[in-house]
């Protein structure tokens, strides 16, 4: 029992989490020290805002990934990376990996209870709008609660794609791991406390600003929206690091004869979205940084009185959250082309121009932000020229449409459980991108901005280029992370109770924006004829939580009993698909050579990679199958 | 071959049925002012576009579902094709010069909205944590109803005491954000155009009670909006003088000058029982006959030098007392 209880603490995770604790109380302590100093009465938010910092770095000190790097600053030498043994068992997810694909199952893990906790904030407020009137929420309970739908989902989809991006593009492009395996154990270790963070908003007061924290509603509110901009903050900045790592991965880490038109597809669209992250991102941080500043130590930057102007915040805000819609989507469009190919049995068709596609949405994406403050009161002139670069992102995005239509033409079609997710994206996207240029022309956008219009098209392009690929991509990569295949049928049940419950939910709130149901309201005008499709929405809402948890309990039984599956159980072209499942550690014993293309589907005699050596020198321990138990092990 | 033109067919059927869905199934809210009209427009061509494009694509693809799906225990390749350019050179031109066709038609679509009517009656529109004030300058009116005459241009100037809020009235369709600041207030026009009650309503979030930031708006018949101005101003009801001249500065100064500067229209400094040069060549001099008739008849005799353009409303618009108010005032420029 004691060992046992031992082994818990020493665990990366609780370690982190304690230091991270105790890391705060010293934060809070010193302020509030110094303050008793100064004989001012003591003033919490300064004291959290420093606690909240000293607990991050606590956390990442307390999960041990400084501690190779404090040995090289002390100057010790330290292991290479992929000479460094995981911890047995199931103990690796929960301390410092070095192995890609563990930190992007870690990723995962993290990722898919985000959008667990994200998603039952959203049922919560869902079930506040029933009916007119409050019942359930209080004001700021309800404003708080949307705020947090939004961000803890944003952070939950940077970190899903994360994951995928982690997981394969080292296999997909023949590489041992990341370019810069500390690092990459950096990156995600930061989101950890960034994830605290955010949580802790909601016992320190809230925040009732929604995801975007405008000026100047954010200075005025209570205190957690300081948590809120740490959060962020630090999540952000695991999101840089990652992007950087993949970048840095994707240029020099290919396999022999993998040039950029060989590589597959998907690696192409985490290029795109990694470029973006790596650019844009402190963008977010920046003008979250100028409101924490401006709360804490009284600097106007977006107070009008004082020579500020709020409007300069919304500018920095969507400058980062315009083009983060694309890091959304991208990896999400690129897997849809990835898996297409395999299930309709067909090469993928115009492979550059999609590739290039998803470089044009990334720098097309750059150029719009302006689109979100149609409204907002900038500069009239200011409006034509958006109006002009956001319809420009239809280009593009047709390229890839159009592509996908002409793939799927005259294909062999299967249906197997990721195909449905793939092709219940393609639909599901088609409408966000449809319910795009009405909200892109300025006259009618005056009409739609800020109503659940809105709310309506960007869940669509969030379930069409996240969601339901990132499902896709679950049960398509599953067995080569655990030698297992996830139940078809469940995964069946899921998509049918997810999809059509999801299209009457973005399609009713399409519906209700267009008559006037206003975003982020806690209660509505009984007369407006809101309350039909509000009840809609919540009964969609909930029926999708279902499906999701129909998804849980397909993936922990698939662990531990699913099907085994240790070989090319797609027929994939796709080099990961050549070796056994689970996948070797440090992947390909000697790389491979590519001596075709990636999607010659149906050619004959024609292959993709060619492995040299295909008995992978280590085999990993299986996948845990008891995971619960083995953490006491 | 035969494929295409079956999808063709499909595509064509859905474009229609889908099209004709959106159109009139009211989806969109009453349509109570002028640039409601404009934006509604512009609506139609957005539905009529998505319509095409969603069953262009939808077809095609549950067409392919049925007709190219694996039959049970098969295991064939599909047809071996992998790219061709001047497929994607197409479908990136069209689009391109679809999307520049609607980004054109978008920003003369913009332009009808924001068109500026001189003769529009100003209101000072302030909003503060959670609700909103209207403050009529001419008449130094200030409400928390706004009262809105009928098919006459309004210019809010907004501005916020606090945060951000937005100025939205459903049926008039346009929106715009409410900053603090005295250095950012906002222009918006409206014209209603269907007498009804409505709602302002805060669409930015402000905090707290945002979603009960909701005010009363009443579109009202000229008269009635006159009616109701008068018995909100209890202090200009004595003078038939600053009657009319508060009458005068919303609906005439615009045209007409009352010191004698050149505008539009004549100036009506000094007209009164002074000799009017016509645009027939005859003259007459200007007593009350000849300013009723010009005020409610403006067709019927044209000051030379000026164009007919005046419009023949204020018969309807105006009370008796309001044209011998107006008479008065004109009088009283000398």
């Amino acid at each position: 029992m004691e060992k046992n209880m031992k082994q818990f603490f020493s665990l990366g995770l609780i370690k982190g989490l304690l230091y991270q604790f105790a890391g705060t109380a010293v934060g809070i302590g010193l302020v509030s020290i110094i303050q008793a100093i100064e004989k001012k009465p003591f003033n919490p938010e300064p004291a959290w805002v420093v606690g909240g910092v000293i607990g991050a770095m606590a956390f990442m000190w307390g999960v041990g990934v400084l501690r190779d790097w404090w040995q090289q600053v002390r100057g010790h030498s330290v292991p290479e990376p992929d000479e460094v043994e995981d911890q047995p068992g199931a103990r690796r997810f929960f301390g410092v990996s070095y192995d890609h694909k563990v930190i992007g199952v870690q990723y995962g893990i993290t990722s898919l209870f985000l959008l667990a906790m994200g998603g039952t904030f959203a049922l919560i407020f869902r079930t506040e709008l029933v009916q007119p009137g409050l019942q359930l929420l209080s004001y700021i309970q309800f404003n708080t609660l949307v705020g947090l739908h939004g961000i803890v989902l944003i952070v939950s989809i940077l970190l899903g794609t994360a994951a995928i991006g982690n997981y394969t593009v080292p296999l997909l492009i023949g590489a041992k791991d990341m370019a810069f395996p500390r690092l990459n154990a950096f990156a995600f270790w930061l989101a950890v406390p960034a994830a605290v963070l955010l949580v802790l908003s909601m016992p320190l007061g809230g925040f009732e600003t929604g995801w975007t924290g405008y000026p100047p509603l954010s200075v005025r509110g209570p205190m957690g929206i300081q948590m809120f901009f740490l959060g962020v903050y630090f999540a952000g900045w695991s999101s840089i690091l990652g992007a950087l790592n993949l970048v840095a991965t994707i240029i020099r880490e290919r396999a022999s004869g993998m040039n950029y038109f060989r590589m597959p597809i998907f690696v192409w669209a985490a290029l795109a979205t990694s470029m973006i992250a790596m650019t844009a991102t402190q963008l977010i941080g920046l003008s979250f940084q100028l409101v924490l500043f401006e709360r804490l130590l009284g600097m106007p930057f977006f107070d009008p009185t004082k020579g500020g102007n709020p409007i300069l915040f919304q500018h920095l805000f969507w400058f980062y959250s315009h083009p983060a819609v694309y890091i959304f989507v991208l990896p999400g469009l690129g897997i849809i082309s990835e898996l297409l190919p395999v299930f309709v049995r067909k090469p993928l068709f115009g492979y550059r121009w999609v590739a290039m596609s998803s470089m044009g949405i990334a720098l097309t994406g750059f150029l719009v932000w302006g689109h979100h403050m149609f409204a907002a009161g900038i500069e009239e002139y200011l409006r034509v020229p958006f109006m002009y670069t956001t319809l420009l992102v239809a280009i593009p995005t047709g390229v890839k449409f159009f592509s996908w239509v002409a793939t799927i033409w005259q294909g062999k079609l299967t249906f197997p459980t990721p195909m449905l997710f793939v092709l219940g994206g393609v639909i599901v996207f088609l409408l966000g991108g449809l319910s795009g240029p009405p909200a892109a022309t300025v006259s009618t956008d005056l009409h739609l901005e800020d109503t659940y219009f809105i709310v309506g098209h960007f869940h669509d392009t969030m379930f069409g280029g996240y969601i339901f690929p990132l499902f896709a991509a679950i049960y398509y990569w599953f067995p080569k992370m655990t030698g297992r295949r996830m139940s078809e049928k469940l995964g069946k049940l899921q998509f049918w109770l997810m999809t059509p419950a999801f299209l009457l939910m973005t399609l009713s709130q399409m519906r209700i924006g267009l008559i006037g149901m206003r975003r982020r309201i806690a209660d509505y005008d009984p007369t407006q004829g809101l309350q039909v499709g509000n009840i809609l929405i919540t009964i969609a809402g909930f029926v999708i939580a279902l499906s999701v948890l129909v998804f849980f309990i397909n993936l922990v039984r698939s662990i531990r009993k699913g099907e085994p599956a240790t070989g090319n159980i797609w027929e994939s072209r796709s080099p990961e698909w050549q070796v056994p499942s689970p996948a070797p550690i440090h992947n390909y014993a000697e790389g491979f050579n590519v001596v075709g293309n990636p999607y010659d589907y149906g050619l004959e005699g024609s292959q993709y990679v060619e492995i040299p050596n295909k008995l992978p020198v280590k085999i990993p321990v299986e996948f845990p199958t008891r995971l619960l138990k083995e953490v006491g092990e | 071959m035969r494929h295409f033109v079956i999808v063709g067919f499909f595509v064509a059927i859905f474009t229609g049925v889908i099209y004709l869905l959106l159109s009139n199934t009211g989806l969109l809210p009453a349509q109570a002012s002028q640039q409601a009209v404009f934006v509604d427009q512009l609506f139609n061509l957005h539905f009529g576009l998505i319509s095409f494009l969603f069953s262009l694509i939808t077809v095609f693809l549950v067409y392919s579902f049925i007709m190219f799906r694996q039959k049970p225990g098969e295991k064939k390749f599909g047809s071996f094709f992998k790219s061709s350019s001047q497929l994607e050179i197409i479908w990136t031109i069209i689009p391109l010069i679809t999307v520049i066709g609607v980004a054109y038609i978008g920003s003369q679509n913009l332009a009808e909205v924001r068109k500026v009517d001189p003769r529009a009656m100003e209101v000072k529109v302030t909003a503060f944590q959670w609700s909103w004030q209207f403050e009529y300058p001419q008449y130094g009116i200030t409400t928390n109803t706004l009262y809105l005459p009928i098919n006459q241009q309004v210019l809010f100037k907004l501005t916020s005491k606090d945060v951000i809020h937005s100025f939205w009235v459903p049926e008039f369709r346009l929106k715009q954000d409410v900053l603090p600041g005295a250095n950012l207030v906002k222009e918006l026009r409206i014209t209603p155009t269907l007498l009804g009650d409505y709602k302002v309503r805060c669409a930015e979030m402000c905090g707290g009670a945002h979603s009960a930031m909701e005010r009363p708006v009443i579109v009202v018949s000229q008269t009635d909006f006159e009616a109701w101005v008068a018995k909100e101003s209890s202090a200009n009801t004595a003078d038939p003088v600053q009657r009319g001249q508060k009458l005068a500065e919303i609906q005439c100064k615009a045209c007409h000058s009352f010191d004698g500067g050149p505008s539009i229209g004549p100036t009506w400094k000094g007209v009164f029982g002074h000799e009017v040069v016509l645009n027939d060549g005859t003259t007459l001099t200007a007593d009350e006959a000849y300013l009723k008739e010009s005020i409610l008849q403006p067709a019927a005799k044209i000051v030379k030098g000026f164009q007919n353009i005046m419009p023949a409303t204020y018969k309807d618009n105006l009370s008796d007392q309001q044209v011998n108010d107006l008479i008065t005032f004109i009088k009283s420029l000398k």
